[in-house]
This record gives structure tokens, sequence and C-alpha cells, in this order.
């Protein structure tokens, strides 16, 4: 390989690649080893979590929020899933001369707002200016601390055959808003990004029933699936009319000819549990705003391939490779 | 979806597939059906057809995507447009990742050279309206349903006195590749899966020709899966029964005249010239290019630059995969030079092309 | 090479016209529609409206699929 493209950056199988072959090869440890969202770390007696993101979306204001809102939450959630109390994140900023000063007020007052919302302390920062061309308006990157929750243990060795798989809601509602936002596609509608923290839903079902989580974010719901497929080493198949997808997220992949299952979320949470708990836990996360949809759409199969399969409607098979290229939108 | 929610409904489509089972069963031989639309090809996958179908319906993915069958000194040459100082290549999405000799679209982008996705040629249209002092070169791909397109795309552009617009054509009609595949016994097409949105263009009519000389029916069917079920349903009915015609199952939207107004475009802007498909390789009358009277838009003509010299592919079997001669596991580059990251030919490097599909299902 | 979606159209403004998707919109061309009239719904490709969907050939085509058993 001689240049890093953007296609090690989505999110898919080029950038687990690098990560495997260059990061974790030379700077690897028995915490950066496990590739979870976020690191366990001890400190004296205490169990705690810690990760990092940088956040470099364009456009920086979308509908349903921004990169501000985004870097606060998408830490955040790492750090939820992880089943750990969100506590305090630091954020760093990047940004471009020439960037308007209305811009700048207009993110920070959402990083204080999703940060309040979550009750998580911007304790630390950073900031720097760099000359015009040499970022796209303004790179932001958070790191995030939280408290393990008591007595839990998350692991995609905790995963077998039978474990049910759940969704609390709609897929691609971010990449699509993302999209429209976008001045080239010249498509107009109402969808908003999903962009949320998630760990007052996480709070509301955390118990030792929960095996594993993971918030699908770039590389769509299918690069995630394909993640834990291969943690736990066993196949998942997903029942595609189980999977809640939005009426004009749907028309806006049929137009443009992409796939939902490799679209971006900013707010959507997977749940792997055991088959007699999958019950209790959808309950549990249809009673939380942010769980209204949720839905068992798969579970965890015998076979060890390490594949991810679609049933379709008609009883069809589809296979979810992970995301290997950035989806365009096509005419053919 | 109206008119796309009703015709996914899966009680019909069960009931559909067990129909072509039972007319299945009634044939001596393994069938071979060919789809010549991408779309086709996509909407197959996407909704599992084939394991749906009887072992005896063989579904074989024709050269019927634009991304399949550009040659690779097209690629070349839009990469040798891209590094113009000045130059803006507009293209549809398909083409990014397709391989050129030494790069690709996607990877010219990322080295800094303007290339822009857009939805439709006119907004490369406007690009160049908005931007007088560069030069957009647009990637004319398609058959005839995205053809008419770009010839409105040039009269708009003549008419508005624009100067820097040009278009780069690759475009090509559907009939050629058909008749050159239904002529190669060694293929042994029994019916052809005629594409949607080509036919309400093109009518009807025009695969009468194809059907009588060769004996191979041929359904015209729509994109949504109970459309591509009946098809399928109707062309397994006429292969049994030996029913020698042009069938059409999309007649919500084909008429047998086509679209009058498209064809006159097409006639008015383009011109048929021989042309190289990818895996196939020159058919007369298979490609358009831009008349004499709308030469000031041609991009080949307007504008000269450099381009390297186009390496061959080689042990690259496109051309029998894309056939049905070969199966991908039979080409010795599969899964080892060439693969989905690092596409070596056209098979591969559309997502659903006959090769890509393989490799997601590789053991 | 023909990804083409049913649109309805809800806004004809000359050669152009808006067009509606379960909430998705965009003005898109219709000089290839003979006579199109709003309400109408056309297959939309790379936007243009290449041929209008008939109604009637729509529910012939229903009917027949739900006939075979």
């Amino acid at each position: 390989m001689k240049k890093i493209t953007l296609s090690h950056g989505n999110g898919g199988f080029l950038m687990h690649r690098l990560i495997r072959d260059l990061f974790v090869k030379n700077l690897g440890n028995r915490y950066l080893n496990e590739l979870d969202d976020a690191a366990l770390i001890r400190l004296g007696k205490g169990r705690f979590a810690y990760t990092t993101d940088s956040f470099v979306i364009q456009p920086i204001f979308f509908p349903g929020g921004d990169i501000g809102k985004l870097a606060v939450c998408g830490t955040i959630n790492d750090l939820a899933v992880c089943g750990a109390r969100p506590r305090y994140i630091s954020c760093a900023m990047i940004v471009e001369e020439g960037l308007e000063y209305s811009d700048l007020e207009r993110i920070t007052l959402s990083i204080k707002s999703a940060a309040r919302s979550a009750r998580v302390d911007v304790v630390t920062g950073d900031f720097k200016v760099v000359e015009r061309g040499a970022v796209d308006k303004v790179f932001i990157n958070t790191t995030g601390i939280g408290e393990v929750f008591k007595d839990i243990k998350l692991s995609m060795s905790y995963i077998r055959p039978g474990d049910k798989i759940i969704i609390n809601g709609t897929i691609g509602d971010h990449a699509s808003a993302v999209l429209i936002s976008r001045e080239g596609l010249k498509f107009k509608a109402k969808i908003l990004s999903d962009c949320t923290h998630l760990d007052g839903l996480v709070a509301s079902i955390i118990c030792s029933d929960i095996k594993f989580m993971r918030d699908p974010t770039r590389g769509g719901l299918a690069t995630t699936l394909n993640e834990i497929s291969a943690g736990c080493g066993y196949n998942i198949r997903i029942d595609e009319k189980d999977v809640p997808i939005k009426r004009d997220v749907r028309a806006l992949c049929e137009i443009l000819g992409l796939d939902p299952f490799y679209m971006a979320n900013e707010g959507k949470l997977i749940v792997v549990v055991s088959p007699r708990s999958a019950q209790k836990i959808l309950h549990r996360m249809k009673r939380h705003p942010l769980g209204r949809y949720s839905n068992i759409i798969g579970e965890v199969e015998d076979d060890a391939d390490g594949r991810v399969y679609l049933k379709t409607a008609i009883g069809g098979k589809r296979i979810l490779d992970m995301l290997k290229i950035e989806q365009l939108p096509r005419i053919c | 979806m109206k008119y796309i929610t009703e015709f996914r409904n899966n009680k019909i489509a069960r009931n559909i597939l067990m129909a072509i089972s039972r007319k299945a069963d009634g044939l001596d031989n393994k069938i071979n059906i060919m789809e010549v639309c991408g779309t086709h090809t996509m909407a197959i996958s996407n909704f599992g057809i084939r394991q749906a179908l009887p072992p005896s319906i063989n579904l074989i993915s024709g050269p019927g995507c634009p991304v399949c069958v550009t040659p690779k000194s097209y690629i070349d040459k839009a990469i040798a447009f891209s590094r113009m100082p000045g130059v803006v290549v507009a293209t549809f999405g398909d083409m990014m990742r397709v391989p050129g000799s030494e790069s690709s679209l996607t990877r010219e982008k990322s080295m800094g050279r303007d290339v822009k996705v857009v939805y439709s040629v006119l907004d490369a249209l406007e690009e160049a309206e908005k931007n007088p002092d560069k030069k957009i070169v647009f990637l004319g791909i398609g058959f005839e349903t995205t053809a008419p397109t770009i010839a409105a795309s040039i009269v708009l552009a003549k008419r508005k006195n624009i100067k820097n617009f040009f278009v780069y054509s690759a475009h090509k009609v559907v009939l050629p590749a058909m008749r050159a595949l239904a002529k190669d016994k060694k293929i042994n097409i029994k019916g052809f899966l005629c594409p949607a949105h080509v036919s309400a263009i093109i009518g009807t009519r025009p695969y009468k020709e194809i059907s009588k000389k060769y004996k191979i029916p041929c359904v015209i069917a729509g994109f949504e899966l109970l459309d591509i079920l009946q098809g399928i349903l109707m062309l397994v009915e006429a292969i049994r029964y030996n029913r020698i015609d042009v069938l059409n199952q999309y007649t919500r939207v084909v008429k047998d005249c086509g679209n009058k107004k498209a064809l006159r475009l097409l006639d008015m802007v383009f011109e048929k010239v021989s042309s190289e498909w990818r895996g196939i390789g020159i058919l007369p009358e298979s490609g358009l290019r831009l008349k004499k009277a709308f030469s000031e838009f041609d991009a080949e003509k307007a504008l000269q630059t450099e381009v390297i010299e186009t390496t061959p592919d080689v042990g690259c079997s496109c051309g029998d995969v894309l056939k049905g001669l070969k199966s991908p596991f039979e080409c010795r580059l599969f899964g080892k030079k060439c693969t989905p990251e690092n596409p070596v030919g056209a098979c591969m490097v559309s997502s659903e092309g006959t090769c890509a599909a393989y490799y997601k299902y590789r053991k | 090479m023909c990804l083409g979606i049913p649109m309805k159209i809800v806004k004809i403004e000359g050669d152009r016209a808006v067009v509606r998707a379960s909430g998705i919109e965009r003005k898109i061309w219709i000089n290839f529609l003979k006579e199109p009239r709003v309400g109408e719904y056309v297959i939309v490709h790379a936007g243009f409206a290449i041929e209008k969907i008939d109604p009637e050939e729509a529910r012939e085509t229903l009917k027949m699929l739900d006939s075979i058993k």
C-alpha cells in the first residue's frame, strides 16, 4: 500500500485492516488489542471506560444536529455501549482560518447542550487555528471517561448461537440527513439525523442479561454486525422485514441506489442478549423514548464462517459483507 | 411507496415462485436465461431471487452494466482530463471506482483532482454555468435510458450558448450486445430478460429481430420483485412451449413504440458508431458519438490531452465470465490478484458484477 | 443502467416539475413526457421523467399477478 485513501477511513474493511496491521501491530497492548469502543481500565479500585474519537463530518451543520453535538454524543455512546456511565469529556478543536465566529459559537452551544443533556462535564480542551485549506471548517476530537456499571461485563466472547440481536430504531437516518443537506444532490426531505446520546437508554436496560452492545455508526449496521460476527466467531442472520427503516429514508435509498444497511447512524444501539431475556430487554427498550421503534432483528447462528446473512422477504439469502468502499449514488 | 410496495408483495412472490417451479419441472435440461441490465442484476441479488429459483434455471448476468463494459482506455482518458488544469470531471457515482491502467477516479479525487459525483447530467451543466472559468467534462455513460438525458443537456447547452460544457461519451446501445450473445452458440441462451427502462425508451419492437432470428423468447420485465418473477415465469413458459416472441411484462411503463420524444432527441444529437465492450470486444453500431452539429460539446474533440497507454488485463477472464462461459472460480486472478478492493476486471468492479457477487458467497 | 423509481408530479413549471415519493422531493425535467399532469406518477431516472406510469395497466398487472396460484 502506497497511499492512504478515503476508503481507509470509512469504517469498513480497509480501515479495519489498517488498524490491525499498523496500529495494533505496533501499539498493541491488552487494552488496545480488544479494539472495543472504549478501553476498560482500572485505576485504583475503580473500573473505568476510556475512549476517544475525532469528528470531521461535512457539512458541519446538518438537519438534526451539527459537528458539536456529534462530537459529544459519539464519545458518550462509545462509553455507554461498554456498560459505563459517561462522566467527563475533553474537547479539542482545530479550526480553519476564516470560519465564521457565529458558526463556532453555534457549535459550542451544541456541545454545551449535548453535554448538559447527558450530564457530563467538558473538563478540559484545546483550540488551534490552521491555515485556510488545512482542515475543512472545523475538526473536533473528544475523549471521554465513564464509570463502568457494577458487576457489568460485556464481551463478544459471551455471544452464543441462538442469541438475539435487538436494535433500538430505524437505520440510515443520519447518512440520509447528511446526504440531503449536501448541495450537490438537490433533493428536499424532512429527514433528521438520529444523532443523540444513548447513555440514558443504556442505563434503563443495563443488566447481566446483556452480553454485548455496540452503536453502529460509519459503515452502517452491516459493518457493525460483521465486527460482532468476526469477534464472536459465529454467523449472524438478520431478517430483512424486521429491520426498522423510515419510509423517506427507504425512498431516498431507492432513488440513489444506496443500501440502507451501509448507511451511517448516530443514535442507534445494537444489543445482543440470550434468547430467554430478549423479550424482557426489548420491552424495556420500547419504554424509553429512544427505543420506541426497537425490534428484534435477527439472531446468532450455529455456523461459524464469520458471515452476516440477510434473509430477504421471499426467503432468499443475501450476504452482508463489511463495507469495502464508500457508497455512491448510482444510475445502474 | 406507491407502485413499489404493491409489486413487492411476498405472498404473491411465493405463488409465482411455485408456478415457476411447476413450469420448470417440464423442462429437459438446465436453461440459461440472461438478464441484460445491471439494474436487474442488482435487484435479483437484493431480493435474493437466485436462491429461490429452481436449480434448473440458470440466471446469467449479461453485459448490461455500464460499469462492466466501459473499456479501461476510457477511464484512462477520463483520468487524463481530470489532471488538466481548470477541468472539472463530473460523473455518475458508478464510474468512480472503475480501475484504469494506473488509477481510478476515486483515487484521483483523493489526490486533489476536481472530480464531482452528480445525480443528473443537468447538475453538471449547472456547474458549467456557475463556473465559466472552468471546463466541465461530463462522463456520459449508460444505455438508452440515460443517453437521451445527456442529449437533452447538450441541446439545452447549445440553446443557452454555454461554451464550457463537454460530454465524453461512452454511451452504448443494448441490442448489438444482445445480438452478439444470442449468436454465440457456446453461451446457449434460451431466453432474454430485457431491460425495463431501456425498453421504456426504445419500445418492444427492436427485440423482435433478435427473437425471430435466433429463436429466443424475450420478455421485458420491470425491476420490482414481482416484475422480475413474473418475467421469469413468462420466459419459462415461452421456452417450455416453444413460443418464440417478444412479450411485455412491464406494460404499465413500456409501450410498443417506446418514447418518441426521447428517441427523437437521441437521433438529433447522437450517431451510432463502433465501440469497444470490455470483455466482449468491438461491436459495430453499438456506441453513441456526438453528431458533427454538436461536436463543440464533444470532449474528445475540444480537449487535447496526453493519455497513457492502456495496459491490457492479463489473465482476466471477464469476457468469458460475462458471457456465462466460465465461472469466476475458473479465472486465475479471482480472489488473488482480483478482489473487490482491488478489482482488475469489469466483473469485479461493479458490486453486483458476477465476480463481486461470487466473491461474497465464497467459502 | 436504468435505476428509476415511481414519483408523483406535484407541481409543473414549464419543462420542469416537482416530484415526490414518500416525503422525498426534487425538481426534475419532464420534457420527455406527453402532456404531463399534476397527480400523475412517472419513472424518474437521473433527474428526468422518462415515462409515465399507466394506472390502468398497473391495475391489470396486479390483478394478473394476484391470480397466479
